[in-house]
């Protein structure tokens, strides 16, 4: 379980600095793919079913479709070797690293967080009908303003890709 | 042992790349990417929050809840974002942070 973890752990990161890394936009969008299998991979190794399915379903699917079909729509060379500013680089990884530092820091101050995750009782595996019952129930109002929220993100993707905006 | 700390850690990590991204990169689309990239990472440490967080072995499911609201939220989001880079892009010719700069001048 522990080297299943760090293996997709591995992916997910691997990918992640994929996306940062490459120069071709076309190969970001690839490794954005593979790290969020990675993710879903982890939300399924939590028993997260729903969540692993829908990152895959939504992310994987639809998004990343959609970030690959607006880079071949606007045709997108690699990025010409431009120079870096060395500040630039430097001030961003410092920022970064003291960040990522404080993080492992905090996590590891955390008396929770040395505790194994508990075991799951039986009925945990129905995770798509436990997360169901409570969204159509204290989450009902909620799941219909996200509904409004998709239907107001459709008309203005439509009006914002008109050719004249008037 | 996987304890809740390897899963808040991997999670920072992947947030950490992300920023690092949206930091380093002038791609309008990749600083995108990397800004997707960062919400997950929130969305995994949820998630071990909910798992680690039982009542009579069922995690709590709230969380669960919240990330799939996250995830609808996040896909609205890149739809109505990648059509303003569609109608910059169609109106400058231009994907480069560092290009878009006529408020400035």
């Amino acid at each position: 379980m522990t080297a299943l973890f760090y293996f997709f752990a591995f992916v997910m990161l691997a990918g992640g600095l994929g996306v940062v890394l490459t120069r071709s936009p076309v190969t970001s969008a690839f490794s954005m793919v593979v790290s969020f299998l990675g993710l879903a991979a982890l939300f399924i190794m939590l028993h997260a079913y729903l969540i692993g399915t829908l990152q895959i379903l939504v992310y994987a699917g639809a998004i990343m479709v959609l970030f690959l079909f607006i880079i071949m729509l606007l045709d997108l060379k690699a990025e010409e070797d431009r120079k870096i500013s060395l500040f630039t680089v430097i001030g961003g990884a410092l920022l970064v690293s003291v960040f990522a530092s404080q993080i492992i820091k905090v996590v590891k101050a955390l008396p929770a967080a040395a505790e194994a995750m508990p075991e799951l009782s039986a009925s945990a595996s129905e995770d798509v009908k436990n997360t169901g019952l409570l969204m159509f129930t204290d989450y009902v109002f909620p799941l219909q303003i996200i509904g409004v929220l998709l239907l107001v993100a459709t008309v203005g993707v439509i009006v914002l890709s008109k050719k004249e905006l008037k | 042992m996987l304890t809740l700390g390897h899963y808040l850690i991997a999670s920072g990590l992947l947030f950490s790349v992300g920023f690092i991204g949206v930091l380093l990169r002038r791609n309008v689309i990749i600083i995108f990417m990397c800004l997707e990239l960062m919400l997950s990472a929130a969305n995994l440490s949820l998630v071990a929050f909910s798992r680690y967080n039982q009542t009579a072995g069922l995690p709590d499911y709230n969380g669960d809840v919240l990330v799939f609201f996250i995830i609808t939220v996040a896909a609205a989001e890149v739809a109505v974002g990648l059509a303003i880079i569609v109608a910059l892009f169609r109106s400058r010719q231009i994907t480069d942070v560092t290009a878009m700069n006529s408020m400035k001048n």
